[in-house]
Parts: structure tokens; sequence; C-alpha cells
């Protein structure tokens, strides 16, 4: 079972690390990621639409709105099915 | 009550550093616009001062901080403040979540959604630290009527892969 | 060897990624306690938020957060500073919220569970169940067969 699991483990590995031979060296600038007009639009208009400095918060709170909701309902949601499954009963 | 919990230093120290951890957590969650920090980080940071004051002080001392239903209420609060913020916008014939929407300031609608952003920070920060705090009594072990850790625990042995 | 070398070093992030995501991997897949099951996925997720961040790094870069944006001070031209991604932060802000959500539900199943059964081994669980209800765990019967087959 163990040797089994290491096969798998070292296999998976190994394409993973073959398949990483096209990814952009550490650090670059000069990636599609970097350069996409999307990226850009963000650096350079996120203040001026949500008025916030923090590029992260603006992409968080604003233009992913709809996102950051849904997040905050998995928590509540999680938090919920824990005290579902933990909590004893209040005579 | 462990030997931790007896200390008298740690006792004092925690008394004293938990309004500060509070004070910093909502530093942290007021100042997610302008800088590193967020509702998420901070609901965290504030969970987690409650938390140290429950393990140090017992569990029942800290509900009594923070009751069961009192964490209900606070986490269900914090969404409904996310959600009433989008509802809000769209009451103002905004989209759902479209902060400029909002004539709090007339034509400075970036101010107006820094405002609103700031808002629902504070709904994500409430949500989260309630969520937290409630994590931590649903798996701290039943109290006695003390707020001690009961004699007997189930014995943890035999288990290991 | 110099080109290996090279290769590595300029991709040592994505590396040392594919390594702890390894560990997890092997942790999740290995063990048997489930304990060390909900480790193995939290050095998982680990892995792919610290890829994901190292993605986004710019050398040179500094935070995402604009300089002089508070009003002020001197704001300078947006193109003289350079920014680091801010794109894979905020996906990486999502993940991370979404894994203590998971693992927190994950660690109260587990809790029932040893409540349940006493014990936190899967093979204790599971010949546990299957001797309460014969057919209740078509896993656990077809295990019992390899098993069979195996000796």
């Amino acid at each position: 079972m163990k040797t089994l699991a290491l096969l798998v483990v070292v296999i998976t590995g190994a394409m993973l690390i073959y398949a990483g031979q096209d990814l952009p060296p550490f650090g670059d600038p000069n990636t599609d990621m970097y350069q996409h007009r999307m990226t850009q639009y963000f650096i350079e208009n996120s203040k001026t639409e949500s008025g916030v400095p923090n590029i992260v918060t603006a992409l968080l709170a604003n233009y992913r709105g709809y996102d950051t909701l849904g997040e905050t309902t998995v928590i509540f949601t999680a938090g919920m099915a824990v005290m579902l499954l933990l909590r004893r009963r209040e005579r | 009550m462990s030997r931790i919990q007896e200390s008298v230093i740690i006792r004092t120290v925690v008394r004293i550093m938990v309004p500060f951890i509070e004070l910093f957590a909502l530093y942290v969650i007021m100042h997610g616009a302008g800088g590193p920090g967020g509702g998420f980080q901070g609901g965290v940071i504030f969970g987690a001062a409650i938390i140290l004051y429950a393990m140090i002080y017992g569990i029942a001392e800290g509900k009594q901080k923070m009751s069961d239903a009192l964490d209900r209420i606070l986490a269900s609060t914090g969404l409904t403040i996310y959600a009433g913020t989008g509802l809000l916008c769209l009451f103002f014939g905004g989209m759902f979540l479209q902060y400029g929407a909002v004539p709090l300031i007339p034509n400075d609608p970036a101010t107006v959604s820094k405002y609103l952003i700031d808002l629902v920070e504070i709904g994500i920060g409430t949500t989260v630290a309630a969520i937290m705090i409630s994590l931590f009594f649903d798996v701290s072990p039943p109290e006695s009527e003390e707020g001690e850790l009961p004699e007997e625990l189930p014995d943890h042995e035999g288990v290991d892969g | 060897m110099t080109g290996i070398v090279d290769i590595v070093y300029a991709e040592y992030n994505y590396w040392i990624y594919v390594t702890l995501m390894m560990i997890g991997f092997y942790a999740m897949i290995a063990k048997k306690n489930l304990i060390k099951k909900i480790i193995g996925a939290n050095i998982f997720q680990t892995a792919i938020f610290l890829f994901y961040i190292s993605l986004a790094d710019i050398t040179g870069g500094t935070a995402p957060i604009l300089v002089g944006g508070h009003g002020g001070e001197h704001v300078e031209h947006a193109a003289d500073v350079i920014y680091t991604n801010p794109v894979p932060h905020v996906l990486i802000l999502t993940a991370i919220v979404v894994s203590v959500s998971t693992t927190a539900v994950a660690l109260a199943l587990i809790i029932r569970i040893y409540n349940e059964y006493g014990s936190l081994d899967e093979d204790v669980i599971l010949a546990a169940r299957k001797s309460l209800q014969p057919e209740f765990s078509e896993y656990a019967r077809q295990k019992d067969v390899a098993e069979v087959n195996h000796q």
C-alpha cells in the first residue's frame, strides 16, 4: 500500500515538473499574465473607480463583490455546520 | 485547571493584552481599504483575542464574555450587513453591489464606494470573528460546573497511521 | 549540467511547490489516521497558495497598494512604480477562506467519528462499520475480498 502510494506520488510529481518547464521564470515581469490588459487595467484604474488605494481590496470588495459575498456565506455555513455537528443539546 | 491557567504571569499578561489585540483587530479591519489588512484578517485576529481569553480563563468565563446567542446574532449580522449593502445599491437604481450608485456624496462615486467598501469589510469582519469564536467553543471539551476540564478525558491510545 | 542547474534555479519556486504538494498528497493517500489525512490536505492546499503567490511576484515590484494613494503625499505617476500582480492575491484570499472552512467541517466530522467508534484509524472504523452492518459498506467488503485473495 505504501509503495503504491509512493509510486503514485513520484509519478505525479514528475509529471508536474515536466509540465512546469513551460512556466515563466520566477519574478519575470514580461509574462502574459502580468502584461495582460486585465491586470494592467486593475492596476491603473482601481483607484479612480473604487476610491481605495489597496488594489487587492478594490478587487476583493468591488470587482469580485459577488465572490466575496459567497465566500462570507461559505464561512458562515461552515460555522453553522460545525455547530449542528458538535453542539450538545441545551435542555 | 492546568498549570498554565494558574500562572499569575500568564493571567495578568492576557488580561492586559486582550484589549490591545482587539483594538489591533479593529485597526486591521478598518485599514483594509488603505493598506495591508481587511475583513477576513481582522476578524480572525479579533476571534483570536477572545479565544486566548477563553483558553486561559476557562471556557465558562469566555462564554460569559461572548455567549452563544450573541455569537449567532453577530455571525448573521455581518452577513446581513454585506448583503444589505448590495441591496442598498439596488434600491438606488444601481446593480447589486454597484457601490457608486448610492447618492451619499453627489457626483463622487469613488468616495462613496470607498465608504461602502469599509462597511462591507466591517460586515465580513463581524461574521468571521463570530464564526471563529463559535468554532473554538464547539470543539472545546464539555465543561463541568466550575468551568474546568472534566477529570476523565477519553484515552487517546492506539491511534497511529 | 549548467543548463539543468539554470532551469532549476530559474523556477525554484515551482520545484518547492511540487515537493510540498507531493508531501501533502502522500499523507492524504498513504496515512491511515484521519487527522494526518487532514494535515496532508492542508499541506497540499498551502503548496497551491505558495505557487500562486510566487507566480504573482515581480522582481523589484512592491505590494499592490498604490504609492501615495492616501492623499496628501506626493503621488507618483503610476507607471513609475512596479506593482506585483494583484489578481492571484485575491484568488488566494478566497482559497484560504475556503480552506479554513473545509478544515473546520472535516475536523468536526472527525470528532463525531471518534465519539462514535473510539478510534481515528481508517481500518478500525471500516471494520467496526462492517461488523455493525455486514452489507453496509461496499468498499469494506471489496477490501476484505482483496485481502483474502492476497493471502
